[in-house]
């Protein structure tokens, strides 16, 4: 099995560059104009998450983050697609 | 290396990604019924797609040494009117012996509503009716770990064997869920959503090799047709032996398929 040497050989480039397009995804945002909707919230607290993901891998933190917990179906769609976050008020 | 593709919307694809596929090693490809990007207006137009999917795209994939089997349903995206999806699951017993169909699927939720859990759940009693193995698709980004519970909640009241479901479409969050209850998973490789070649790795990494399997699900939208042969390339890169990665990407899948009486490799 690769060491941990070898899994930054292999992706810290990879994960540096992904990094970098997060932090100007967040900069495009703040730079233009109008209010951002739901999902601006959700990337933060997403964020949060994997800084602070308690007891859970990091990557399980953020979907889990970004995830409907709420437990009955709901009456009927409204949409058919997702939008990646949860809309605290549909 | 020789690799099965279990899920893979091939009406959707060209001939070309046959032949890349079968260059590939790819030997055996699993097509599930779905949506087309669009809401088909009549019962008569899945008609047309179960005889495209039992018939004619065989005979397609054929020709590229690709052996071709397909799953039965509505999907869940257009399950919310439940008298039409009734209507065309009436359809669907008509094709069930034919000789590539595998089994029901891919049913499943997709905004996790009332219809779409009571159409599921008649197509498990569908499969169940017909000795039938079930591949389940489980919803997109924010909707799927609430999907996942409910799906797995409505499969345990139904008694159904886990042994026999795979759940597919899991990522970090619901892997352990669908696993740890008894049922076969299945990762999804796309570029844009679900798991990225490296996650999929991860994910076998913590949880195990066992009741497993990668797919495409390559279809009409961003999509990569050779995303399982990719992946072979990043276990290799985490240095896992060859007898390893076949086990993910051709013991496994024919592990769980061979519990449909028609997969005969």
């Amino acid at each position: 099995m690769p060491s941990k040497q070898d899994i930054l050989d292999l992706y810290f480039m990879d994960a540096r560059h992904k990094l970098i397009d997060i932090a100007a995804f967040l900069d495009r945002v703040d730079r233009h104009e109008g209010n951002p909707d739901f999902r601006y919230d959700g990337f933060h607290h997403a964020l949060e998450a994997m800084l602070k993901p308690g007891d859970v891998p990091r990557a399980q933190a953020v979907l889990e983050s970004l995830s409907d917990h709420t437990t009955e179906p709901i009456p009927k769609a409204t949409i058919q697609g997702a939008f990646g976050a949860v809309n605290p008020s549909p | 290396m020789k690799y099965i593709e279990p899920h893979a919307h091939m009406v959707s694809r060209t001939t070309d990604d046959y032949q890349a596929m079968a260059l590939a090693g790819c030997e055996v490809i699993c097509e599930p019924a779905f949506w087309a990007g669009f809401d088909r207006t009549s019962a008569q137009g899945f008609y047309d797609y179960y005889r495209q999917l039992t018939d004619y795209e065989p005979k397609r994939a054929a020709k590229f040494g690709i052996d071709h089997y397909c799953w039965l349903c509505i999907n869940p995206k257009e399950a919310e009117d439940a008298g039409f999806a009734r209507e065309v699951m009436a359809i669907i017993p008509e094709f069930i012996d034919q000789a590539n169909v595998l089994g029901i699927g891919e049913i499943g939720l997709n905004k996790n509503t009332v219809s779409e859990l009571k159409i599921f759940e008649e197509h498990v009693d569908l499969a169940k009716k017909h000795d039938l193995p079930i591949l389940i698709h489980t919803p997109h980004l924010e909707d799927k770990l609430k999907g996942t519970r409910l799906i797995i909640d409505a499969l345990n009241n139904a008694n159904v064997d886990p042994g026999r479901v795979i759940i597919d479409h899991v990522e970090e969050h619901t892997a352990g869920l669908v696993l740890d209850s008894g049922f076969w998973a299945g990762m999804t490789l796309y570029p844009e959503s679900k798991c990225s070649l490296p996650r999929a790795v991860d994910i076998l990494e913590n949880f195990g090799m066992e009741n497993i399997w990668m797919n495409s699900a390559c279809d009409w939208g961003v999509s990569d047709p050779l995303a399982v042969a990719k992946c072979t390339i990043e276990m290799k890169k985490r240095a896992y032996s060859k007898d390893t990665i076949q086990k993910v990407i051709y013991d496994n899948p024919v592990k769980f398929l061979s519990q449909s009486k028609h997969f005969n490799l």
